[in-house]
């Protein structure tokens, strides 16, 4: 059986990302924990978060899972979401939070004070909504959904990934970013798929069936 | 730039289950909330926001089965206000599965209760909803509990201190122009939106889709509320975004 885990270390909406995986697999056994032995007998592993990197990064820390997850993170498909993604990189401008290294790159802040859009309003931090996702280089979580296809993002930090060839999905807000990025079992997401409707859950159902 | 700008409906809710009213007399049940929701959904709305309106504290603790049914089931943005007094009912409601909470009153009464909300769980899913009526040109004092206590706290001061508060998104509600149809209170609008970088949603007034495409270009607004151009199926999700996409404000079209 498929035993997908959502790993739970205390930060962060854990449970709409486990109904939307159970949502579109059905069959496979989808867990919200915290422990050690479920990490390593996960088939999948999907990393979440939310709210602040120091505490994001303190609480995945003090939970002892750091080192099952950069373990699972050699060879299991593993999904980050949101601060879930940009713990993956090397350092978070946040609190100068040192992150995970999964991934050579850094966290930074938007920086889009006093900008304004094409229609005259101002850029405002967070992002918060709907914005397109340029598909910018192939992968196979990108199955059956369309090149430009909206999902849903709430953050006030992006990546900037080092390695350009890690960057496979793309957004622009004042400026183009780093919206979805991947290596080899690993990809990660800024934008919230569980809250993204039709074009998030595909991502998820693609992650699901990844054979990487 | 393609942020796009949302439509949001509002439902409320009375002891967790959805009702319509039409200027809040003769609540009637409007059916089933995942139903509700999912329709919305399908009809390509950007969020849902549940305004819970129950009056009694036992009676509130029913919306929690609720928003879990829905969020089990409708993959968007919930965002839940009404009654908001402690951080601990915005874990609840966080747990329950929405994604952001409408804190009104209890900013007004205790502004650390947003500091602290934001601080805990972050600005994102910290919404603070402002109720204004205008009190002279160009001013709108802060009201609250529904409208019937004025604080004389001015309403571009307020939205300001909020954001300042850690509070993600404001969401503006012009008491004048609620119910009426007539369209949003444009100059409110604009006056909040102009003065703080978080985004606001315009609620309050809308009769038409017009009204909808006003907020956006005219008021500045990030995002549109609205309830019963929806509910009453004057209109669906999906014909405003069409309506107001022609008039080049950028859109999710499902």
């Amino acid at each position: 059986m498929n035993k997908i885990v959502v790993v739970d270390y205390g930060m962060g909406n854990v449970r709409s990302v486990a109904q939307a995986l159970r949502a579109v697999a059905p069959e496979a056994q989808v867990l919200i924990s915290g422990e050690i032995a479920d990490i390593r007998s996960a088939d999948r592993l999907v990393l979440p978060g939310q709210g602040a990197m120091p505490d994001c990064m303190g609480c995945l820390n003090a939970s002892g899972l750091k080192e099952a997850v950069l373990e699972a993170a050699r060879n299991k498909p593993m999904f980050g979401v949101c601060v879930g993604e940009q713990m993956l990189f090397d350092v978070s401008a946040e609190g100068d939070t040192p992150c995970l290294g999964l991934m050579p790159g850094k966290v930074v802040r938007f920086d889009l004070s006093g900008r304004f859009q094409e229609d005259g309003s101002r850029f405002k931090v967070p992002q918060m909504g709907w914005n397109r996702v340029s598909q910018s280089r192939e992968h196979a979580l990108w199955a059956d959904i369309p090149d430009q296809a909206y999902f849903y993002f709430v953050h006030s930090y992006y990546v900037q990934a080092a390695q350009s060839a890690h960057v496979v999905g793309t957004t622009d807000y004042g400026q183009v970013f780093a919206s979805a990025v991947a290596r080899d079992n690993i990809f990660a997401t800024q934008f919230h798929p569980e809250k993204s409707a039709g074009a998030g859950l595909q991502l998820y159902k693609n992650f699901v069936h990844w054979k990487p | 730039m393609t942020l796009a700008k949302r439509i949001i409906p509002c439902l409320d809710v009375n002891a967790g289950r959805v009702v319509k009213g039409v200027n809040f007399l003769e609540l009637r049940d409007a059916g089933d909330p995942v139903e509700i929701a999912r329709r919305y959904d399908q009809q390509g709305a950007d969020e849902i926001t549940f305004l819970d309106i129950t009056a009694s504290s036992d009676d509130r603790d029913l919306i929690l089965p609720m928003i879990e049914a829905v969020a089990s089931q409708v993959f968007i943005p919930l965002t839940v206000g009404g009654g908001v007094r402690a951080v601990a009912d915005v874990r609840r409601l966080l747990n329950a599965g929405a994604d952001k909470v409408g804190i009104n009153t209890s900013a007004v009464t205790n502004p650390q209760l947003v500091a602290d909300a934001a601080h805990k769980y972050g600005s994102q899913c910290i919404v603070v909803a402002i109720d204004a009526k205008a009190v002279a040109p160009g001013k709108w004092e802060v009201y609250t509990h529904g409208g019937r206590n004025a604080t004389g706290l001015d309403a571009v001061d307020w939205a300001q201190k909020m954001a300042k508060f850690g509070a993600g998104e404001i969401l503006l509600t012009s008491m004048d122009k609620d119910g009426t149809r007539s369209g949003f209170d444009l100059g409110l609008t604009r006056a909040v939106s102009d003065a703080i970088e978080i985004p606001v949603i315009a609620s309050g007034g809308v009769g038409g889709l017009q009204d909808l495409a006003d907020g956006i270009k005219l008021g500045g607004a990030d995002a549109v509320l609205a309830a019963s151009i929806f509910h009453f199926g004057q209109h669906t999700v999906q014909e405003a975004k069409q309506f107001m996409a022609a008039q080049h404000i950028p859109m999710r079209l499902a």
